[in-house]
């Protein structure tokens, strides 16, 4: 699978590198500035791009905007967004196409090299992988208020897990529960949600979103 | 003019001319004198204990003009005085420092100088307002017979002899002229008089640099105060937090070093251990480095990091951001953590479920106003976080109003001078 990788700091950028190519990884850049970043993107149809959301020249949200940018261009270009503070913000800046293959994780997830990887490979086949901190923000805010679609608990607990990303066989084995079950839920969760009729991936993306907005 | 002032009719001026020049002449040549004994007696002592009294009826006297000044002519006149200390003392002494503190008051000359020029120039405009109409009236009694008393002796009626009916009808044309200017120009007279009463009662620029500069000193220190509070507060939680859970890593990973050949399974759960407290390490500077500056601040600029705060409470909050540029950063971080504060306020005390944040900018003004439909009963006093956030925009000249009646809805407005870029 090949790589993009854009990341200022030496140390992390570094870091990223053995840890991609360790599990087999193509890096095709790691570059060090938004301006690079858009160009690698435009040249070299990576599989993924791991991006993170600060990059100089500018120091401000210049990753991001550039990853945007590209997937205006590329739409579903998968691109994992890493950032230093999660901010339900940007998660709805970047789910707002609908598209899908995207993630958007704080940095010390790379702590897991594991479940790190799982959200790279999650991210480029076409899926999302949500902070849980994005997740966990959205359900302070719920706990005061009604619960939204008038989702059950067990739902809401399904939704969380919808949201960041994961498939329904791994949820199902989180939650202890049959995988029929969780497929139950999901399609309960998605028409409360009102969501159309499409593929299953694409409709996971849009339950995020839809859960994202809700929270306002 | 103030334009919620209405023009006077000329007869209500003529009327307030009057009874402006009989408190000119009476009031401030009583008070003068009174004042310019009381100064000398200085010199024998009890003067020490009459001056502060006399003072204080020139400045009663002086507010006087300044409130008519205002409410007959829309002349607004500010008022000079210095404070006297919140902890002036009692007794003889305080009574000399009393007297001391308003000699060395520049506003305490300036009013003594108006008394004078009150009494002279300030009475002749009064009385002409009024006068201009009832020397008009003289003229129209002389040309209806009155004429008749003066045939033998000639009586001037200001540049007219009259001792004949035709001088007499020459005197009611004069008239009727100046009754005329009268009619026409008495309320600017009035308003004539005022003015030169803001020349000499309104503060100087000197003064007004006294003002300015005794705020500048107030809000500097209370700048200093509490950038280094936050210091405090910043190295308090590196020391506790960041600080000790890497001294916690660099331990377990040296036990890990020892442990490594002897114990692995040990070894391997103390590994887990060090990552979890380096987790833990990053939390708490993600936490800190919020409360310096919010990441988003530094990334987006004002608007985004106030929605995104809006997220991460809990209750309901609609943000409306209308601007075209960012302002200086300084700005955007007090205007920040402003909004940050009153919507904690919102959440603690308000007892709101929503809230509303308005932020724009409109000559010269960065205006941002939080509104909750909370209790309400929200006032800036001492101890509240409202003077706290009065405090914290007072550094960059900025303002603070609030309105909360008991029962809600209450709104904070925070206005900053800046420009955009």
């Amino acid at each position: 699978m090949r790589v993009v990788l854009a990341e200022d700091l030496f140390l992390l950028r570094d870091g990223l590198v053995r840890m991609l190519e360790a599990y087999d990884f193509e890096i095709l850049a790691a570059v060090e500035s938004g301006p690079e970043l858009t160009r690698a993107l435009a040249e070299l149809e990576p599989d993924v791009a791991v991006v993170d959301v600060r990059l100089p020249p500018s120091h401000t949200d210049e990753g991001l905007q550039c990853a945007l940018a590209a997937r205006r261009a590329r739409p579903g270009l998968p691109v994992l967004v890493l950032s230093q503070h999660v901010e339900q913000l940007y998660a709805r800046e970047l789910l707002a196409d609908g598209n899908g293959g995207i993630g958007y994780l704080l940095k010390d997830r790379v702590f897991d090299a594991d479940q790190f990887i799982d959200a790279v490979r999650r991210v480029a086949a076409g899926g999302t992988a949500m902070d849980p901190q994005v997740i966990s923000q959205l359900l302070s805010r719920r706990a005061r208020d009604k619960p939204i679609g008038g989702l059950t608990p067990r739902e809401r607990e399904v939704m969380e897990l919808v949201a960041q990303g994961r498939s329904n066989a791994a949820i199902a084995a989180q939650l202890v529960v049959t995988e029929r079950a969780v497929a139950k839920h999901t399609s309960n969760i998605f028409a409360k949600l009102d969501l159309p009729v499409s593929d299953d991936d694409n409709r996971r993306v849009l339950a995020v979103l839809a859960y994202l907005d809700h929270g306002r | 003019m103030d334009s919620s002032t209405k023009r006077p009719g000329p007869l209500v001026s003529a009327g307030r001319g009057l009874m402006l020049s009989v408190v000119s002449l009476a009031g401030s040549i009583t008070l003068f004198v009174l004042s310019v004994l009381s100064l000398v007696f200085i010199v024998l002592g009890f003067g020490v204990f009459t001056t502060p009294a006399v003072l204080t009826m020139v400045r009663a006297h002086a507010n006087q003009r300044r409130l008519l000044a205002a409410r007959w002519s829309g002349v607004r006149i500010p008022v000079p005085y210095r404070p006297f200390p919140a902890d002036a003392r009692t007794g003889v002494t305080g009574r000399v420092e009393r007297c001391s503190l308003m000699l060395k008051d520049p506003a305490t000359w300036r009013d003594l100088q108006w008394l004078l020029v009150d009494m002279t120039a300030g009475f002749i405009t009064a009385l002409l307002s009024c006068a201009l109409l009832l020397y008009a009236v003289e003229g129209f009694v002389l040309a209806a017979g009155l004429w008749r008393v003066f045939t033998d002796d000639r009586y001037w009626y200001a540049f007219v002899p009259v001792d004949s009916q035709a001088t007499g009808l020459a005197a009611a044309g004069l008239g009727a002229v100046l009754f005329g200017l009268g009619v026409r120009y008495n309320a600017d007279l009035l308003r004539g008089h005022f003015l030169l009463a803001k020349a000499l009662l309104a503060p100087g620029t000197d003064q007004e640099m006294a003002l300015r500069i005794e705020r500048l000193t107030e809000s500097r220190h209370d700048a200093v105060d509490t950038s280094a509070a936050e210091l405090r507060r910043i190295e308090r939680d590196l020391h506790d937090g960041a600080q000790a859970r890497l001294v916690a890593v660099g331990m377990d990973l040296g036990t890990v070093e020892a442990l490594i050949e002897k114990d692995p399974a040990k070894a391997k759960a103390l590994i887990g251990k060090a990552r979890q407290s380096s987790a833990e390490a990053l939390t708490e500077l993600r936490d800190l480095v919020r409360g310096i500056h919010p990441p988003v601040l530094a990334e987006r600029g004002l608007g985004d990091a106030v929605k995104a705060l809006a997220l991460r409470l809990p209750v309901e909050i609609e943000v409306q951001v209308e601007l075209t540029g960012r302002a200086p950063a300084p700005v955007e971080s007090a205007a920040y953590f402003a909004v940050s504060e009153a919507l904690t306020n919102v959440v603690k005390h308000a007892g709101a479920d929503r809230a509303w944040i308005d932020v724009s900018h409109t000559g010269g003004m960065l205006r941002i106003a939080v509104t909750d439909n909370g209790g309400g009963g929200a006032v800036i006093g001492t101890g509240s976080g409202l003077s706290g956030l009065e405090r914290r925009l007072g550094t960059f000249d900025g303002v603070l109003a609030v309105s909360s009646p008991a029962g809600g809805p209450t709104m904070v407005t925070m206005e900053i001078p800046c420009e955009l870029s």
